[in-house]
């Protein structure tokens, strides 16, 4: 049996068993559900195309039931061809994607809640851009998939992924650490450097609260998106270079689980602080 | 909780909690109902109420009513399909007292008559909880199998229903009784590992001091 809960025991199972990080998530899944390890690759493949789908079907006409947002995605992807992009066309392309499905969830469009519906744009916008910008096969996606999920799971164990509980960190603060785990993974991390991706961009994330306008997953929610995807692949790139977090994984993860647990309720997706109590947000809808 | 709970569901936006939840809970009504709704009375409260409209609540447990799953694609158009079917549709103010915040009431009448009253909460990332059936307070996810039993509360009725699902070899994972006061209107529910056999339910609805029997397979 694999059962973890924690990341080092993610890394200790990987030393012992002599597995890759994401073939621990994946053995741990066959157990728990009691399923053939194709059906659990399977299903993950049908959350990464799932994913896909969502992209190439944006609708940059679309507006939201609150008729404010959608079309900013288009925006993203004309100013990426004009030449003037300060990022890369890798992370020029992440940010549009992760605009693009920030907007279709808010347009009522089919998506992939990872892990959830607010922060679903983090991870396909930063897998999707590297599958079509370094030609990556759809087997390594998928096995990055793992990566996150497994990331994913512990910290929902340990700590929290829903806003309501633990404010934005909990939100676009996991999305952001599973999509850097992955992004690390993909770029030929060990565990170890994998679990420092993934506790930078944590870090970078304590404290966000989540405090949307008028209650919905629209402002500041659909831009967060961009922050976590764009914070993701800092993160990869520091580990990358082979340094070190001072802080584990895993404290890390119990800092934002104490930090939520701090944070007022005004803060938590109840729209009583914050952005969503300023004087602009006040107008906004009316 | 399974990996696929992390990444996943596969659903149509905004919200898990207001629009896929909210799926869910009109979806698991209709099975509940086990008919066809011809007439059901929305009654919204907290949340769903406050800030509902914005995410697509209403269409949501509309679409859950017709049958929709939370990745349908017709989830956003669910009140005029409803129109075209003939489904009356009517939303008010739920009144209840320290109710979860995302709560919805949801006063149904199928085709052919049968009627019933579910309350369900939307707990986040869509996960679910039917707290009240026809008045009497529950609480289960409909994750599992599920098996509500309506009877008179008098002795005998639990090892009746447990008795049957042994001999179907069906494990129960959880089991809650409720009842409205002694010797009047009692509610089993009872979660199972396994499918329980029709042959099993109809079985049940034939025993004395049974009312009602209503059966929730996997969704």
């Amino acid at each position: 049996m694999i059962i973890y809960h924690k990341i080092s025991d993610i890394i200790n199972i990987c030393h012992e068993q002599n597995l890759k990080f994401w073939e621990v998530v994946i053995l741990g899944d066959m157990d728990e559900r009691m399923v053939m390890r194709s059906e659990s690759y399977e299903t993950m493949k049908e959350m990464y195309m799932a994913m896909k789908n969502a992209d190439e079907n944006y609708d940059k006409n679309l507006k939201s039931p609150s008729n404010k947002a959608g079309g900013d995605g288009e925006k993203m992807r004309i100013y990426n061809t004009t030449g003037k992009n300060l990022c890369s066309s890798f992370t020029g392309l992440v940010m549009e994607k992760a605009i693009k499905m920030g907007e279709s969830n808010a347009c009522m469009k089919r998506i992939v809640a990872a892990p959830t519906a607010g922060a679903c744009g983090v991870i396909p916008a930063v897998l999707l851009s590297y599958q079509e910008k370094f030609n990556e096969n759809i087997d390594r996606m998928v096995e990055s998939m793992f990566v996150a999920a497994g990331i994913g799971k512990v910290i929902a164990e340990n700590a929290y992924i829903a806003g309501a509980s633990g404010g934005c960190q909990a939100e676009i603060g996991t999305a952001s650490a599973m999509a850097s785990g992955a992004l690390a993974y993909l770029q030929g991390a060990d565990e170890e450097t994998i679990a420092n991706a993934m506790a930078f961009a944590l870090k970078n994330m304590l404290g966000l609260a989540c405090d949307p306008v008028g209650g919905l997953v629209e402002v500041p929610c659909i831009k967060r998106n961009v922050a976590g995807a764009v914070n993701a692949i800092s993160s990869a790139q520091i580990a990358m270079a082979g340094i070190k977090s001072a802080i584990t994984p895993d404290d890390v993860i119990d800092s934002m689980r104490r930090i939520g647990d701090s944070l007022p309720k005004c803060l938590k997706e109840t729209s009583e602080g914050g952005l969503a109590t300023s004087k602009s947000a006040q107008d906004y809808y009316s | 909780m399974s990996i696929f709970d992390i990444v996943g569901p596969v659903m149509v936006g905004p919200s898990s909690s207001h629009t896929a939840g909210a799926v869910r809970i009109g979806l698991i009504a209709r099975k509940l109902l086990g008919e066809d709704v011809k007439s059901a009375e929305i009654l919204l409260y907290g949340s769903f109420l406050a800030t509902g409209k914005g995410h697509g609540t209403q269409k949501a447990l509309v679409a859950g009513l017709l049958g929709m799953k939370p990745d349908d694609y017709n989830i956003p158009d669910s009140l005029e399909i409803a129109k075209e079917k003939n489904v009356s549709i009517t939303f008010g103010e739920a009144n209840l007292r320290d109710a979860h915040p995302n709560t919805a009431e949801l006063i149904l009448t199928g085709i052919n008559g049968r009627k019933l009253d579910v309350t369900g909460e939307s707990l986040g990332g869509s996960r679910i909880n039917i707290s009240k059936i026809d008045g009497i307070e529950t609480n289960f996810s409909g994750e599992n199998p599920t098996l509500i039993v309506h009877n008179l509360d008098q002795p005998g009725h639990v090892s009746e229903v447990t008795s049957m699902l042994a001999h179907k070899s069906v494990n129960i994972a959880s089991m809650q009784l409720y009842r409205s006061n002694r010797g009047g209107n009692a509610v089993m529910v009872v979660e199972c590992d396994q499918g329980v056999p029709e042959d099993g339910i109809k079985w049940l609805e034939h025993v004395e001091g049974v009312i009602k029997v209503t059966y929730l397979g996997l969704l």
